[in-house]
């Protein structure tokens, strides 16, 4: 028997597979398919305080290993998520969810987590300060060590629950942007968000996104996230949620290696509905082949000796 | 919606760069006309979104334009091939308001879909007529398909090489009216069908998808009555839904 069960920040979670913002919905779809109870927990979609359309189509794109995505944080709102939302999450999910939440001024991001604080079934708040797609906002507060620090100070002054930071790779130095939540107070780190990309049509010579640029995802992105992972657990003392084309039980095994105690799954949700319940499966067996009895033994192990 | 393994049985050129393909698998999960698949192929990332033709139980027939390296792909499979699809996506076209003489305008590969809507609605007694526009004669497809159903099919292309020249709006014919319409192809063929035609009706989009079951937001679309999926609220809307 192998142990996959791991802790954030207080919470256990039954195995350490947590679908990613923005790939899962609010569980509705996934729940038709299979008991999403088998997850350690999900990261529901990236909720502003106001409701969001979100960018013009086309919003998608193929690329090698992978997609971009230039959404831009469409949802129903913070008000529509709590009374609408939640309730129907109640009914299917019975494990604490995570509420990532997005802004457009540390007022946005301080309002949105207020509200999500009085809900019972939020375990965590995952606070995006990396979202490539939209404009004055998002991704901006992330790429300065200051500006990331303002914001998880903001948060943190209005919700006692546990705050993980979800950070940009767009940026020079991941590690001091990290250290500087985790002096504001961050309870956790969650790392990578897209890398900015652009595809181009070669028929019409113009961006394939109406957008232009968009979020880069998927398996091609992995080793990027292995390595700022890697960069930030030498940083921070707090636990680290690593995520980035995590498609197989060994990409969750290699995450934690280098330093995430919980492993998100994005884009892969999209490729394979299943690909969630497929690794939670396929963890055992290769915890097994790779002689690890208790999954938590290996975070960080890619660091010592 | 079930994920499943289908087995490709025939593959047949039909026009340009055009197959129509038979797959071998479980088809209770497609429900009306109008919905579609999602393929999974080697070398590619993301499913790729193709609308069912028509499909009776355990077979269904797709017809794929080779146009990106997914559909090159496609088109390029033997027979025998196994392929990975999300199966009975979407609603389908409205069949509840039993139009008695429906109007069909397929522009393209737009033309699929409208094939399985045309027996399905002369199976509850419409007297389907069908109007279809395509590039030049090289394109034009299922023709014969659409005649061996016993309706009325019109054919226009862009260069007049087949048919009236102009696109499906410029072969409406003139002395048959129709009390509902159901268009699929370009969009600018749909945003003329919705502003031009006077009767009610219901036209399938196409959008680049992400995930093709309502996950990803990929596919939104501006309506009426707020921002629906394109994947999983549509591909069909009513006429009266869209925001152009």
């Amino acid at each position: 028997m192998v142990d996959t069960r791991v802790q954030l920040s207080g919470i256990w979670l039954d195995n350490p597979i947590i679908p990613a913002s923005g790939t899962f919905g609010y569980g509705q779809e996934f729940a038709q398919l299979y008991d999403i109870n088998c997850l350690g927990s999900f990261s529901f979609k990236g909720t502003t305080l106001q409701p969001r359309f979100g960018n013009p189509t086309p919003r998608i794109a193929e690329a090698p290993a992978g997609m971009l995505n230039a959404v831009g944080l469409q949802n129903p709102g913070a008000q529509q998520v709590i009374e609408r939302e939640l309730p129907r999450l109640k009914q299917i999910f019975h494990k604490p969810v995570m509420a990532n939440i997005s802004g457009f001024s540390v007022e946005d991001y301080v309002r949105a987590c207020a509200l999500f604080d009085r809900e019972e079934q939020v375990g965590w708040l995952e606070v995006n300060v990396s979202c490539p797609n939209v404009h004055g906002g998002g991704m901006s507060f992330g790429t300065s060590p200051a500006s990331a620090a303002e914001v998880t100070r903001a948060v943190k002054a209005v919700t006692h629950k546990p705050v993980y930071i979800k950070l940009s790779p767009n940026v020079t130095d991941i590690a001091a942007i990290a250290s500087a939540c985790e002096q504001a107070g961050a309870d956790g780190i969650s790392l990578i968000n897209t890398l900015l990309a652009m595809r181009i049509d070669l028929k019409t010579r113009r961006p394939v996104l109406a957008n232009g640029t968009g979020g880069l995802s998927g398996p091609a992105i992995l080793p990027v996230a292995v390595r700022m992972v890697y960069q930030v657990y030498q940083a921070v003392s707090i636990p680290i949620i690593g995520m980035g084309g995590v498609s197989s039980a060994e990409d969750v095994l290699e995450l934690m290696l280098a330093g995430a105690t919980a492993v998100e799954v994005g884009a892969a949700n999209l490729a394979d509905p299943f690909a969630c319940p497929k690794i939670i499966d396929g963890l055992p067996a290769a915890m097994q082949r790779l002689g690890i009895r208790d999954i938590k033994e290996i975070i960080g192990g890619a660091h010592h000796g | 919606m079930k994920q499943g393994v289908y087995t490709l049985t025939h593959s047949r050129e039909l026009a340009r760069d055009v197959r129509e393909l038979q797959l071998m698998g479980d088809t209770s999960p497609l429900t009306a006309p109008g919905q579609f698949v999602n393929i999974r192929l080697d070398g590619c990332f993301l499913r790729r979104p193709i609308s069912v033709c028509c499909w009776q139980p355990g077979s269904l027939t797709l017809i794929v334009k080779a146009a990106g390296r997914g559909t090159q792909a496609l088109v390029q499979l033997k027979p025998g091939a196994q392929l990975d699809l999300l199966c009975g996506l979407g609603n389908g076209f409205d069949l509840t308001c039993r139009p008695a003489r429906p109007l069909l305008l397929g522009g393209g590969l737009g033309a699929a879909p409208l094939y399985g809507l045309a027996r399905a609605l002369l199976a509850q007694g419409g007297a389907p007529t069908v109007v279809l526009g395509f590039g030049g004669r090289a394109d034009v497809f299922y023709e014969q398909e659409f005649r061996a159903l016993g309706v009325p099919v019109q054919i226009a292309t862009l260069d007049g090489s087949a048919g009236v020249r102009g696109t499906a709006l410029d072969a409406l014919p003139k002395n048959a009216p129709y009390d509902l319409f159901y268009a699929c192809g370009p969009l600018p063929m749909l945003k003329a069908a919705c502003q031009t035609l006077p009767t009610p009706g219901f036209v399938s989009l196409e959008e680049r998808m992400g995930c093709g079951f309502g996950a990803c937001m990929g596919c939104s679309c501006q309506t009426t009555a707020g921002s629906k999926r394109v994947c999983k609220e549509g591909p069909v809307f009513a006429k009266g839904e869209l925001v152009w």
